[in-house]
């Protein structure tokens, strides 16, 4: 007799297998993308540390999560809005843009034009598969799909706050930024106990469209984080992207970037904070399909505790993209003898006639600076707070100017 | 200012000190009291800056023997933030650029916590502003630069006259001066010189460090010391300045073979 091999199964496999068992059955606008996505879902292994994508990102916290999806989120405690801002608030099942009036500029994609535009983006089609991704799909009850046309004067802010309650919630936003339009996007992720929050943002921008986009994250330490940006970049668009990631549990982050046809200017700014026992991953990827793109990117990590920063940093300059002109840095400081820091940039270059730049560097608080400081009677924990701000102020002053109601710099300071 | 009867503000008895099991300093005295201004002098690497850091608490450098009495205390036993807060101050040679820490926000930090030390209640925003507009005319420095990260893209004159505005800010009662006049020009040299005298009252004294005459030509000093091989080998007053500018540390190297010590 032969034995059949014993199949290992992760926790996270079972986690996932449970969940699309209590999923409620597809329903919807999306009910046919949703009942593909769980098929793939049940048989695509969770990622696990065996594959490079996600070798030092241990999702096994997530397994920890209620394998359930989140029906109602209460009202986040978000501060007074301005006449600058149009907020929306995600919930779980209720439509967020309902009674919502939306700024000149901005309207609905309606049912076709979202099945139409969904999937088209160059990233995720190449991405079928991906966990994260699958997963959202699965789960998400409904695409917030918006047209942008001419200059938005508003800034959009979409606020989404899972607070304490346990399971996951899904968030799809499908952006189409129209010719020489302009957006300023704030997205706020905020969670307060045991859940998974997924959230996709597919973003096109058509030539000469300028998206100032602001993410915003922060978590608890039972809670997780799954967020993917994909942009797909006509020449002469402008991205501008700014992210502050704190305080969750499991984070993973994943800009992905296309220049369809390069003449594009991609701007990244991204830090995050790890304390206790958290990861936070930021694998990024930007790709140039045509000449003369360009890339200014920045990632900086604080590891405190015994907490793991993780950064992957793809560029992809293929034959075509000449005189692409990329530069990408990774600062990180690392406050604890037990953190970690894990730092790759990766850059893909076949063209010859290029300009990319990429350098890492690791370290604690500058020691002279540490001393100058206090020779001016500054005490030892006040001059390490100073040096801190400083290195969080340079991602965190590029957030859209409405991201600064939520004061961003006091919370991640108190995190730390 | 020579006062026979003025109180000692710092004492430094058989100073030795070392850096990577490096002996630097082997052996300084020197006491300085209120009203005084002492220059220091000797060739490079003789143990100047090493003695300015050692008073102002570096962490890389460990003393190993002697003593130093700051207004009747042990200034060795003191964090270097501590020392700082009851009035001693370091102009830095090389003054260190922290990007993204606002000039503006250090000065008011840095001022308050002397103040609070001294009993003296703490300035808010708009009250600091008023006092440090005050005091930037002391060194004529322009308030733009309040609003720049400390010393980030300063050039060497404009970092010294912030050095020099710290000093006006803090009200020191020793402070040592480390190479303030290296990277001025004639006319920053003479403007920062001046607001050094300003602040230099009967109360307070001043360690200049220096290389040359033409700063002891604006602040006038009431001792010159020379220190070669981590000690203090000859005091004076400021003809020996003037002495040292003629002949050169030859005649201290033929002091030191004799000694058999180089």
């Amino acid at each position: 007799m032969v034995e059949a091999p014993i199949k290992h199964r992760s926790a996270l496999n079972n986690w996932r297998d449970k969940l699309l068992d209590r999923l409620e059955p597809p329903s919807g606008p999306m009910a046919d993308l949703q009942a593909i996505a769980r098929n793939q879902l049940e048989s695509l292994p969770a990622p696990n540390c065996s594959q490079e994508d996600w070798r030092f990102c241990d999702l096994a916290p997530i397994a920890e999560i209620e394998p359930r999806q989140i029906f109602s989120l209460i009202k986040p405690a978000a501060p007074v809005v301005t006449n600058q801002v149009t907020r929306v608030v995600i919930g779980a099942d209720q439509d967020p843009l309902a009674g919502v009036v939306l700024p000149e500029g901005l309207t609905l994609l309606n049912e076709t034009e979202l099945k139409q535009s969904l999937g088209n983006n160059s990233n995720l089609a190449t991405s079928k598969g991906h966990w994260p991704l699958e997963l959202n799909q699965a789960i998400a009850p409904r695409v917030i799909g918006l047209r942008v046309r001419g200059k938005v004067e508003e800034t959009l802010e979409l606020v989404c706050d899972a607070g304490n309650n346990r399971g996951v919630i899904a968030v799809h936003v499908l952006l189409i930024l129209e010719e020489k339009s302009k957006l300023e996007l704030l997205q706020v992720q905020l969670s307060a106990g045991a859940n998974l929050t997924s959230v996709v943002v597919e973003v096109q921008l058509q030539k000469g469209a300028q998206l100032q986009h602001g993410l915003l994250a922060l978590g608890h330490p039972q809670s997780a984080l799954l967020a993917h940006l994909s942009v797909d970049q006509e020449p002469t668009s402008e991205l501008c992207q700014a992210s502050v990631c704190q305080g969750w549990g499991v984070m993973r982050h994943e800009p992905h970037l296309n220049q369809l046809d390069g003449g594009a200017h991609t701007e990244l700014r991204a830090l995050q904070l790890v304390n206790s026992n958290q990861l936070a991953d930021t694998h990024s990827c930007v790709r140039f399909n045509g000449p003369e793109g360009a890339l200014d990117q920045l990632h900086k990590a604080v590891a405190a505790g015994n907490g793991r920063s993780v950064f992957n940093g793809v560029v992809q300059v293929p034959r075509e993209a000449q005189r692409t002109n990329a530069a990408q840095l990774s600062r990180s400081l690392l406050l604890s003898d037990r953190a970690r820091i894990d730092t790759k940039p990766e850059l893909k270059i076949v063209a010859d006639d290029v300009k990319c730049a990429h350098g890492a560097t690791v370290s604690r608080l500058q020691q002279d600076a540490l001393f100058y400081l206090q020779s001016r009677g500054i005490a030892p924990p006040q001059a390490a707070q100073l040096l801190l701000r400083a290195f969080c102020d340079e991602v965190i002053c590029m957030l859209p100017p409405a991201a600064h109601a939520w004061q961003p710099l006091a919370r991640l300071l108190d995190a730390v | 200012m020579i006062c026979t009867d003025a109180p000692v503000l710092i004492e430094i008895c058989d100073l030795h000190a070392r850096v990577d099991d490096q002996p630097i300093l082997n052996g300084v005295n020197l006491t300085i009291k209120a009203g005084e201004i002492h220059a220091l002098m000797g060739r490079n690497g003789s143990g100047k800056s090493t003695l300015s850091k050692v008073l102002a608490g570096h962490p890389a450098y460990s003393v190993t023997q002697g003593s130093v009495r700051y207004c009747g205390q042990d200034l060795l036993t003191l964090q270097p933030d501590q020392r700082s807060r009851i009035g001693v101050f370091l102009g830095f040679q090389y003054p260190v650029e922290i990007p993204g820490v606002s000039n503006l926000e250090f000065l008011r930090v840095s001022t308050n916590a002397r103040r609070l030390e001294k009993g003296q209640e703490e300035l808010d925003t708009f009250a600091f502003e008023d006092f440090v507009q005050e005091r930037l005319g002391l060194v004529q420095m322009d308030p733009a630069f309040l609003d720049r990260s400390v010393n980030e893209g300063f050039s060497g004159g404009e970092k010294k006259r912030n050095e020099i505005l710290q000093m006006a800010l803090l009200e020191p009662l020793v402070a040592i001066l480390d190479e303030t006049d290296s990277g001025l020009d004639i006319d920053a040299l003479r403007i920062v010189s001046a607001g050094v005298n300003q602040l230099s009252n009967a109360e307070n004294a001043i360690l200049l460090i220096t290389h040359y005459q033409r700063l002891l030509d604006l602040i006038k000093p009431d001792y010159v010391h020379v220190m070669a091989a981590g000690r203090i080998v000859r005091s004076g007053d400021k003809a020996l300045a003037l002495e040292l500018e003629r002949n050169g540390y030859e005649w201290v190297d033929q002091g030191l073979k004799a000694l058999g010590t180089t």
